[in-house]
């Protein structure tokens, strides 16, 4: 990967998904904070397009640019009282030591390691296909599990906030 | 320039932190949902640049594992929204700090 377009692309797409993603920490207002998380999560749905995924960056779209934030919004918006501050409790000094420590030992142990890698030039075939059939033969059970979390999820969700009769 | 794995590794690295710090330090009960959220989408991206960095013929499983993630998270939102609903309709806040009701 050294074309100069990937490289471009590459430095574009995680510049706005970190920037975007620290726009959620120093936002005042929580709505804005959702809005810069939408934007983060199409980021990292164009860095699975430079990776050759091309189904998880739809899904990736769909889901979280999707489905998640509306539902975020939702949640907002049937919170009223709740002033639309996005402020820090009091975990904020622990919380960003931590945090540091945590992403720099990352960082550190992916930069060091060794990882033996294979960068042929695979293009951009489509997956999809390849990962319905490894859906149904090689990962079925995890499938059907899957199918029924997200049953179990919806009806739960459902029964949650129904208001008592 | 050739870009190598520990790349997106590291930009994998930056979103958890920050999304570590967002889950630690917000107060609004969504807010926590959402480093939650940006934690998941790290640690996707790395099984996605590890998939690419290995023989093509081994690609799909951290595909595979990235749908799967993908499919809990969004019945964790659901669910996590939906209790964020609940608990402000029984206590009229959803702010972490005043939600100390399992403490002993």
């Amino acid at each position: 990967m050294d074309d100069l377009g990937i490289v471009i692309a590459f430095w574009t797409l995680s510049g706005l998904t970190v920037g975007s993603a620290l726009l959620i920490v120093v936002t005042r207002n929580i709505f804005h904070a959702v809005l810069a998380l939408i934007v983060s999560f199409l980021g990292v749905a164009g860095l699975y397009v430079l990776l050759s995924a091309d189904f998880i960056a739809v899904a990736q779209v769909l889901v979280y640019a999707g489905a998640v934030s509306v539902l975020m919004l939702f949640a907002l918006m049937l919170t009223p009282r709740q002033a639309r501050n996005n402020a820090a409790n009091y975990l904020e000094i622990p919380g960003l030591l931590l945090s540091l420590v945590i992403g720099g030992l990352i960082t550190v142990a992916a930069v060091s390691t060794d990882w033996a890698e294979v960068d042929d030039d695979r293009g951009f075939d489509a997956t999809s296909r390849l990962i319905g059939e490894a859906l149904i033969d090689k990962w079925v059970l995890p499938f059907e599990i899957a199918a029924v979390i997200l049953l179990v999820a919806m009806v739960g969700a459902i029964m949650l906030v129904r208001e008592d009769q | 320039m050739e870009l190598t794995v520990e790349y997106f590794l590291t930009v994998s690295a930056a979103l958890f932190a920050i999304g570590l710090y967002v889950a630690l330090s917000k107060r609004n009960a969504v807010g926590v949902l959402m480093g939650v959220e940006l934690m998941l989408n790290s640690v996707n991206l790395t099984f996605i640049a590890f998939s690419r960095f290995t023989p093509a013929d081994n690609q799909i499983t951290g595909h595979v594992f990235a749908l799967f993630v993908i499919t809990v998270a969004a019945a964790e939102a659901a669910i996590a929204l939906a209790l964020a609903v609940v608990i402000y309709r029984l206590r009229r806040t959803v702010n972490v700090d005043e939600l100390n009701l399992l403490r002993w």
